[in-house]
């Protein structure tokens, strides 16, 4: 058996090869996962925001964030055939992204949540977490959350917003968000 | 253990990717978790992903001699080809495979680059294209430059290709880079030294193939790409 190639980190600029129109170059006309809601999609529209911040606390602004999760009805892949459930950003000057996407439903036995993964420069294996919402009482009995250590819960629980959640991403150090490896 | 963690993917090697802290490659001080990641089976979340289609792949976006500018890139013109198989060694189709790399002289058409080779107005620098029903994928491009990177003083980067790849989970996803066999630099690369298995980096490592060689035209190298094992029902056994 062949085992997975190996990881290597994105490095710094990768945002021209992922998300090249926002990098400045005009290329493919348009990026991939800039829109994940059509008209039409059945749901609750929500953002999804967030920040990423390393070790001394500065801003990840050269990260990718790609995240992926289930339609408004909890059917991952999406079944709503004007919602695509999976987006590609990139991290702004202050380390923020931000999704426009819908409130996803709660899959078979899990709480709602969304998936993330992000790639940046200094990482060597794209890191995955999750995005649960605050509101939600699914999460008493999410079978991941469930085997976080209690203390550490709090890093995957977005915060309400006016226009929908956020959540702070911290890649090291006291408040150090959950990665899972899944 | 509830029956939501069905397991369908094979859990990641360990000793095979980078350690998150690879202390010679200097960005990873502040930006690699003090906790290991949380193991877990896969979930319906991580065995399920997005679907690309033909529609959304132009004629030209697997040439990245073409696709940029007007009249081609300059540099010698290569094609680099291979098969996405997973661990089980079943073809991966219909994947969608995304490349980005610097031009013949190491320059990358990104504005935090600030080496002194110029830019090539000929050429971007990303391509991207789906593998075929075999898994077979190809792109014709240019071999891009080495290139000097503040590290440790005078480090230089092998070329390289980066490549991002999706399989049928997103718990397949995949970012990595390919080197040229017999890059002197491969030995020397902080980046490259972080996968802690030589039988990893030799994978990472493209070879001349003379059968996929376009005479008169362009030499080819071929680099096959694994990922995860995704068991196509439920292993047995599992919680
Ligand atoms: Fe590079």
């Amino acid at each position: 058996m062949t085992r997975e190639s190996a990881s290597q980190t994105a490095g710094p600029y990768l945002h021209i090869g992922l998300a090249p129109n926002a990098a400045g170059l005009p290329m493919f006309g348009g990026d991939l996962g800039a829109r994940m809601v059509g008209d039409g999609a059945e749901g609750t529209r929500m953002v999804l925001t967030g920040e990423i911040r390393d070790g001394s606390g500065a801003a990840v602004t050269d990260a990718l964030v790609e995240m992926w999760q289930a339609d408004a009805a909890g059917h991952c892949p999406a079944r709503d055939p004007a919602f695509t459930g999976w987006g590609r950003t990139t991290c702004d000057t202050a380390g923020r992204f931000r999704f426009e996407t819908l409130r996803p439903g709660a899959l078979d036995g899990q709480a709602p949540h969304v998936t993330l993964w992000i790639a940046a420069r200094g990482i060597g294996l794209a890191l995955q977490t999750r995005v649960y919402f605050p509101d939600a009482p699914e999460n008493a009995t999410d079978p991941v959350l469930s085997r976080v250590p209690e203390s550490r819960r709090d890093t995957l629980i977005a915060a309400a917003t006016p226009e929908g959640y956020n959540i702070k991403i911290t890649l090291q150090g006291a408040d150090e968000t959950v990665f899972f490896d899944i | 253990m509830s029956g939501v963690f069905t397991g369908r993917l094979r859990t990641r090697a360990t000793g095979l990717h980078p350690p998150a802290d690879a202390s010679a490659y200097r960005s990873t001080a502040l930006r690699s978790p003090r906790h290991a990641p949380i193991q877990l089976p896969s979930t319906a979340s991580e065995e399920t992903g997005p679907v690309f289609g033909h529609d959304l792949i132009g004629p030209t976006d697997a040439d990245l001699t073409r696709n940029f500018g007007p009249g081609g890139a300059i540099g010698e013109q290569i094609i680099v080809t291979g098969h996405l198989r997973d661990e089980g060694g079943r073809p991966v189709p219909q994947a969608l495979i995304e490349i980005w790399q610097a031009n013949a002289g190491g320059r990358y058409r990104h504005r935090n680059d600030g080496y002194t080779a110029p830019l090539d107005p000929g050429f971007g620098g990303c391509g991207r294209c789906l593998t075929d029903a075999q898994g077979a994928y190809a792109f014709r491009t240019i071999r891009p430059g080495a290139y000097p990177w503040p590290n440790g003083g005078n480090d230089w980067r092998p070329a390289h290709i980066h490549f991002s790849v999706f399989g049928a989970a997103f718990g397949q996803r995949l970012v990595t880079q390919m080197y040229f066999e017999g890059d002197p630099h491969i030995a020397l690369c902080p980046i490259v030294q972080s996968v802690p298995d030589a039988r990893a980096i030799d994978r990472l490592t493209a070879r001349l193939d003379m059968d996929a060689t376009i005479p008169f035209d362009a030499r080819a190298w071929r680099f096959d790409i694994t990922l995860r094992g995704l068991d196509a029902t439920p292993f047995e056994g599992r919680p």
